[in-house]
Parts: structure tokens; C-alpha cells; sequence
């Protein structure tokens, strides 16, 4: 078990450059692209912790397929300009914009200076896995069991949220069939 | 267009079609094959195949007249003749040149000469990197399989 | 160096060099299997056989001008190859071409690299073959082929659902998702009738499954009946702009996937590296100990494990010259009318057949 740090800086530092790239790129999809790296590298640093089931996971909901579909949709709707201009200055925004990043300074500062205390490794250590039959198992037989309500909960809303869109998005055809029927 | 085909439910599985078209092309994979190895081997045409057109030429001399027949019923009009007269009074071709590139194979010019001389052989491979233009002491070296 | 290190450096060596060698052999498989199909004879002037066909091929492809359109936005146009490569590079790593060996006290698997989770990688990976194809359509800057690669990408992730539930079953009857493991599994005897064993193979126990497994892999690898994001000649797909070595890039990509496929579908349903039949009997007669029987079982064994693999990739050839394109309608049909509810179903029946022990 050795977790080497080297690369866990390269991961580390990529995926905060490619984070800064999704916001700052003009181009859309070029954004997306970037996404897509910033998860490669977030999945880099979960196999680098042992964590493999949760690194293939990654890479293949969030790259494989949650990313597609982010990029079907920018294709679809052809967004390649800006939707609002930067050029033009809203001191409203930027107030808030300002606000918002020192909080977020003061919250993570807050965060290192309380967190010097070793943290306390728990149950789930990577020998304790190794033992217990690999990642794979302990986390399957833990999200069947212990957690198998919160698991089945968030696929039920999932689901809803997928008969949601649909109807959204079928409202109009439906609604102009039944005045058809009528 | 979407058209809806009435198929019977068991074929409708396509997986036994499927297996059945699998067979038929790996058959086929064993047969005999068609393809003939061309440089090495040659297809066999027929005798009256119209190919690149040659003189006829008796004891070393063209059976040609001059009487420019040929010129006169060829349709793409690419023969060229100028005649002449040799020593013993006889007319003869100074120039007989065809223009392979116009000729259209027809055949004409074979039917029409009166003294067998211009005749089309089973030669097929006339391609040539410039235009070619056949002159008299080509077309009377040239034999194809006669 | 330790054995271990070695061992990890030769076998990543072994898998990149025969999957790169993969192209150009099934480029030339592909086409004399083509003429021979189709009754002619196919290249057989360059070379013995036309073997070389395909070297004259790669050196024409290098050699050619690189043409690069002056409306592509360039980065992502030469990206685009190598975003489709490198996955494909990639997903052979986890799957095992032989049983483990012990070398110096170490037992050293055969395979690139042991992970936990197994299959999930190739998955993890195999799904990101679809950014080379959304990429190379965008950054084209052409409708035809964003068109063309909105197509592909959409029957891609169609069928990939189908490929990943296909594969449930298997898991729930072996309990794991480690390929190895998976293998040795599948060592066991289903049925015996007499002198003839029937092995635990997943054709044997999950049929259905591995018929959704077959279809799906086609889709993916875009291999014929699905190629509509090539259909070279006569859909424009996504790489219209691409040309000399950029195109052969995505058409060796194919091929590494196609290798993938097959050496996947052999892994989970064929028993994998598993000698077969009869080459046990001669490693039996052979008479040898120690270490020597080690290497010649592991040798037996790759052996056994390229035959299947050659078997699958000539299936793929197979199958191309024997099916006409589907539509593009009739794709999605059958990816989730069909195949979609078929593998459901198939989780379901495996589920209660585990639930009651008769698998």
C-alpha cells in the first residue's frame, strides 16, 4: 500500500487546471472536453486510494455517460456564443460574485486551520477490504444492506425525475392530441 | 418509408435466418473461385472479337489499294489515308494512319475493304500512356492471334 | 529489478505488442475473408499471400499528404484519433490470456494488470471510445459529420446498456467481477455425460446473455450489421474531414476494440484461457515437472486462449460479409425494444434461478 504522492499531485493539479478551464473556456464543448478530464483525474485519485470499484464507477457513469449527455445537449442547442455578455459590467453581480469567493476563502481557511488533529482512520481501511473480499464486495453488500433505502430512494428519484422531463418535454404533443381527439 | 411487413413469428427471431446466412457464406468461403488471375491468366475471346486493328500484307507487300472505303463508311471517321503510286502503276497507302483513340470498334472498315486488308484482331490491351495514333508500319506488324 | 517488475514490463509488452499487430493481421484477414466469401481471391500480389498487402497499406498511409481542412479547430481535430486509440489500448490490460504462474515463490497472473474490479474497467474505459468519435465530428466543423457523430455516439450509449446488463447475470452466478476468477470458475464441470464434460462456460449457463453480449459488441466495435457510424462508402460518418494516418487511426482503433471484444466474449463466455479439448490430454502425456510443466501449461494455454480470440475475430469478418446494414431506426429498435428488455429479463430469471441454487 503506498499511495504515491507524486501522483496524486499530478491528478490533483490537473484536475484543478482543467476545473479552472470548464469556466473559463469560451467555446462550450470545449468546457466539456475539460470536464471530462477533470474526471479522469478525480477517478486517478480514487484508484490511488485503493478505491478501484469507485474509480471505474466514475469513469464510467460520470465520463462514459452523464458527459455524453452534456454534450449532446450542447450539440443539440448549438450553444456557442455566451449566453449573457461579460463585457458589460453588472456591479450587482460582481458584489455578489466577490461575496461568494471570500466566504469560500474564509470557509476553507476555517477548514485547514480546525483540521491539524491526525484524522481517524475508520473501519473500511484498505487492509480491512483486502480481507473482507475486495472493494467491489464490501460495497455491494453494503449498499444492499445497510444502506439499501437511501440507495433505492435516490433511484426512485431518479426515476421521477426522468418521467418528469419526459412529460415536460411531451406536454405539447400531448396536449395537441387530445384537442385532435376532441 | 416504413413498410410494415407481415412476417411469420418464428422468422421473425432472425437468429435462425441469421445461422442459415452464416452457413451460406462460409460455403462459399470453400468454393471454387471466380476470379481469373489476369497478367498470368487470360480470358479466351472469340475469334471475331473486335480489337486493334492490323493490315494485311501478301508476300511482305500491304494488300491495301488505297481505295479509301474504309475512311468513307467509318462512322468516328479516325482513319487517315493518303494514297500513292508505286513504280508498276499500282495505287498504295503513303500514309495509313487510324486514331485509336476516336475508333469505336464497329467493325465497319473490316466489312467494307474489298481487299481484306484492314482487319480488326483479338489484341485488347491498347492502353498507352500518349495518344496513339497508329501508323502504317504499326498497323502492319501487328497480328493479335491470326 | 524484482520478478514482480519484470513480469508487469513483459506482460504489458506481450499485450501492446499483439494488440498492435492486431490491425494489421485482421486488416488482412478482413480482406482476403471478404473475397473468399464473396468468391474471388482478395490481395494475394504483395507478398506470400498478400501478407504484405497491408505493410504497402500502413506505408501508403504515411506517406500520404496530411491534409488538415482550414475550417477543423485544429487541436481537437488531431486529437480526436488518439482519444478513440488509447482506450482501446488500454482495456486489454485486465483481461487474462493465462492461468497464474509462480515464478521465485511469486505467483505472477497473467494479465496486464489484477484489479479488484475487473470487467467494470474495460467498461470504465471502453465507454470513453465515444468522446474520439463526438470529438473528431465537432471538431470536423462539418453538419455531415456532427451529424454522423451524434449517430454513432447515440447508438454507442445505447447499446452499451445493453452490453453492461448482459453481463449481470455471469456476475451473480460467479459472485465476482474479476475476470481471473471468473475464468477459473468456469474450470468446473456443468454436466457430464459419460466421457464428455460439459464445462460451466457462460455460454452454457447464461445463453441468453451472451447472445445480448454478441449483439451489443458488434454495436460497439461499429462492426457490420451496426457500422452506421462508418458505412464508409456510403454514409458520411464522422471522420468525412480525416485522411492519411488519421483515418487509419480510427480503423486500427476498430480493430483493438474488435480484439477486446473478443478476447472479453472468450473470457466471460468461453472459459477464457482454458486449454481446449484434447491439448489437455497432451499436456498429460507429456510427462514433465517442476517448472517446465509450468511454462508449457502456461504456453498451452495462450495457445488456447489466441485460438479462441482468432476464432471470435473471424466471426466479426464472418458476420460482416454475411449481413446487409441495419437502418437507423431498426438499430434503436433492437437496442431497446429488444435487447434492452431481453437482458432485463435475463437478470431477473438468473436472479431467481441463483435465489433457488439450480445455477
Amino acid at each position: 500500500m503506498n499511495i504515491s504522492p507524486g501522483f496524486f499531485y499530478v491528478f490533483a493539479g490537473t484536475s484543478i487546471l482543467f476545473s479552472l478551464l470548464v469556466i473559463l473556456n469560451r467555446s462550450a464543448i470545449a468546457s466539456a472536453f475539460s470536464l471530462l478530464v477533470v474526471f479522469f483525474s478525480f477517478a486517478g485519485i480514487y484508484a490511488l486510494l485503493d478505491a478501484h470499484l469507485v474509480a471505474a464507477l466514475q469513469v464510467l457513469i460520470y465520463a462514459g455517460a452523464i458527459l455524453v449527455l452534456f454534450i449532446f445537449v450542447i450539440m443539440l442547442l448549438n450553444v456557442e456564443q455566451a449566453s449573457f455578455d461579460y463585457k458589460r459590467g453588472r456591479i450587482l453581480t460582481g458584489v455578489f460574485a466577490a461575496f461568494g469567493a471570500f466566504g469560500m476563502v474564509f470557509l476553507l481557511g476555517r477548514v485547514f486551520r480546525s483540521g491539524s488533529a491526525p484524522l481517524q482512520p475508520g473501519p473500511f481501511s484498505p487492509e480491512n477490504i483486502q480481507a473482507a473480499g475486495g472493494n467491489t464486495r464490501v460495497l455491494s453488500e453494503l449498499l444492499f444492506s445497510e444502506y439499501v433505502l437511501p440507495f433505492e430512494l435516490t433511484s426512485v428519484l431518479l426515476l421521477a425525475a426522468i418521467i418528469g422531463s419526459v412529460v415536460l418535454a411531451k406536454r405539447g404533443v400531448i396536449e395537441k392530441k387530445s384537442k385532435e381527439a376532441k | 418509408m416504413l413498410v410494415k411487413r407481415k412476417t411469420a413469428f418464428f422468422s421473425r427471431f432472425y437468429l435462425f435466418e441469421i445461422i442459415l446466412g452464416l452457413w451460406i457464406t462460409i460455403r462459399k468461403f470453400f468454393s471454387r473461385k471466380v476470379t481469373i488471375q489476369y497478367p498470368e491468366q487470360r480470358r479466351r475471346y472469340s475469334e471475331r472479337f473486335r480489337g486493334q486493328h492490323y493490315i494485311k500484307a501478301t508476300n511482305g507487300v500491304e494488300n491495301c489499294t488505297a481505295c479509301m472505303l474504309c475512311p468513307t463508311v467509318c462512322p468516328s471517321e479516325c482513319i487517315h489515308i493518303e494514297a500513292g503510286e508505286r513504280p508498276d502503276k499500282e495505287k498504295y497507302p503513303v500514309k495509313f494512319e487510324i486514331d485509336i483513340l476516336r475508333c469505336c470498334f464497329c467493325g465497319m472498315c473490316e466489312e467494307a475493304c474489298p481487299k481484306d486488308a484492314i482487319k480488326l484482331s483479338t489484341i485488347y490491351e491498347m492502353s498507352s500512356a500518349r495518344r496513339p495514333v497508329y501508323d502504317k508500319a504499326f498497323l502492319l506488324e501487328q497480328r493479335g492471334n491470326k | 529489478m524484482s520478478v514482480e517488475w519484470v513480469a508487469v514490463l513483459a506482460k504489458t509488452g506481450f499485450v501492446i505488442t499483439m494488440l498492435l499487430s492486431v490491425a494489421p493481421v485482421m486488416n488482412w484477414v478482413e480482406r482476403r475473408g471478404a473475397g473468399f466469401i464473396q468468391i474471388r481471391r482478395g490481395p494475394n500480389r504483395v507478398g506470400p499471400f498478400g501478407l504484405l498487402q497491408t505493410v504497402a497499406d500502413a506505408v501508403k498511409f504515411l506517406f500520404k499528404e496530411d491534409r488538415v481542412p482550414a475550417h477543423v479547430s485544429p487541436f481537437y481535430y488531431f486529437i480526436a484519433p488518439i482519444v478513440v486509440l488509447v482506450p482501446a489500448c488500454m482495456t486489454f490490460a485486465v483481461i487474462p490470456f493465462a492461468g497464474p504462474i509462480t515464478i521465485a515463490g511469486q505467483v505472477i497472473p497473467m494479465q496486464a494488470a489484477d484489479l479488484n474490479v475487473g470487467f467494470l474497467y474495460i467498461f470504465a474505459i471502453a465507454s470513453l471510445g465515444v468522446y474520439g468519435l463526438i470529438m473528431g465530428g465537432w471538431a470536423s466543423n462539418n453538419s455531415f459529420s456532427i451529424l454522423g457523430s451524434m449517430r454513432s455516439s447515440s447508438q454507442m450509449i445505447s447499446y452499451e446498456i445493453s452490453l453492461a446488463l448482459s453481463v449481470v447475470g455471469l456476475v451473480m452466478i460467479h459472485s465476482t467481477v474479476e475476470l481471473g476468477q471468473m475464468v477459473k470458475l468456469q474450470s468446473e464441470a456443468l454436466l457430464s455425460f459419460g466421457p464428455i464434460v460439459i464445462p460451466r462456460w457462460g455460454i452454457f449457463v447464461q445463453p441468453i446473455g451472451f447472445l445480448v453480449f454478441l449483439t451489443a459488441v458488434f454495436a460497439e466495435t461499429n462492426r457490420l450489421p451496426f457500422d452506421l457510424p462508418e458505412g464508409e462508402p456510403e454514409i458520411v460518418g464522422y471522420h468525412v474531414e480525416y485522411g492519411a494516418m488519421k483515418f487509419a487511426t480510427f480503423m486500427m482503433a476498430e480493430y483493438m476494440n474488435m480484439a477486446v471484444a473478443s478476447g472479453l466474449a472468450v473470457t466471460l463466455f468461453f472459459g477464457g484461457y482454458q486449454l481446449l479439448p484434447g491439448m489437455g490430454t497432451v499436456l498429460g502425456a507429456l510427462h514433465l515437472q517442476g517448472s517446465t510443466q509450468d511454462w508449457i501449461r502456461v504456453l498451452f494455454e495462450i495457445i488456447s486462449f489466441t485460438v479462441k480470440i482468432a476464432f471470435f475475430m473471424w466471426f466479426f469478418v464472418w458476420v460482416r460479409w454475411t449481413l446487409p446494414r441495419f437502418r437507423y431506426d431498426q438499430l434503436m429498435d433492437l437496442g431497446w425494444r429488444v435487447m434492452f428488455p431481453l437482458s432485463l429479463a435475463n437478470i431477473c430469471v438468473t436472479a431467481a434461478l441463483v435465489y433457488k441454487g439450480w445455477v
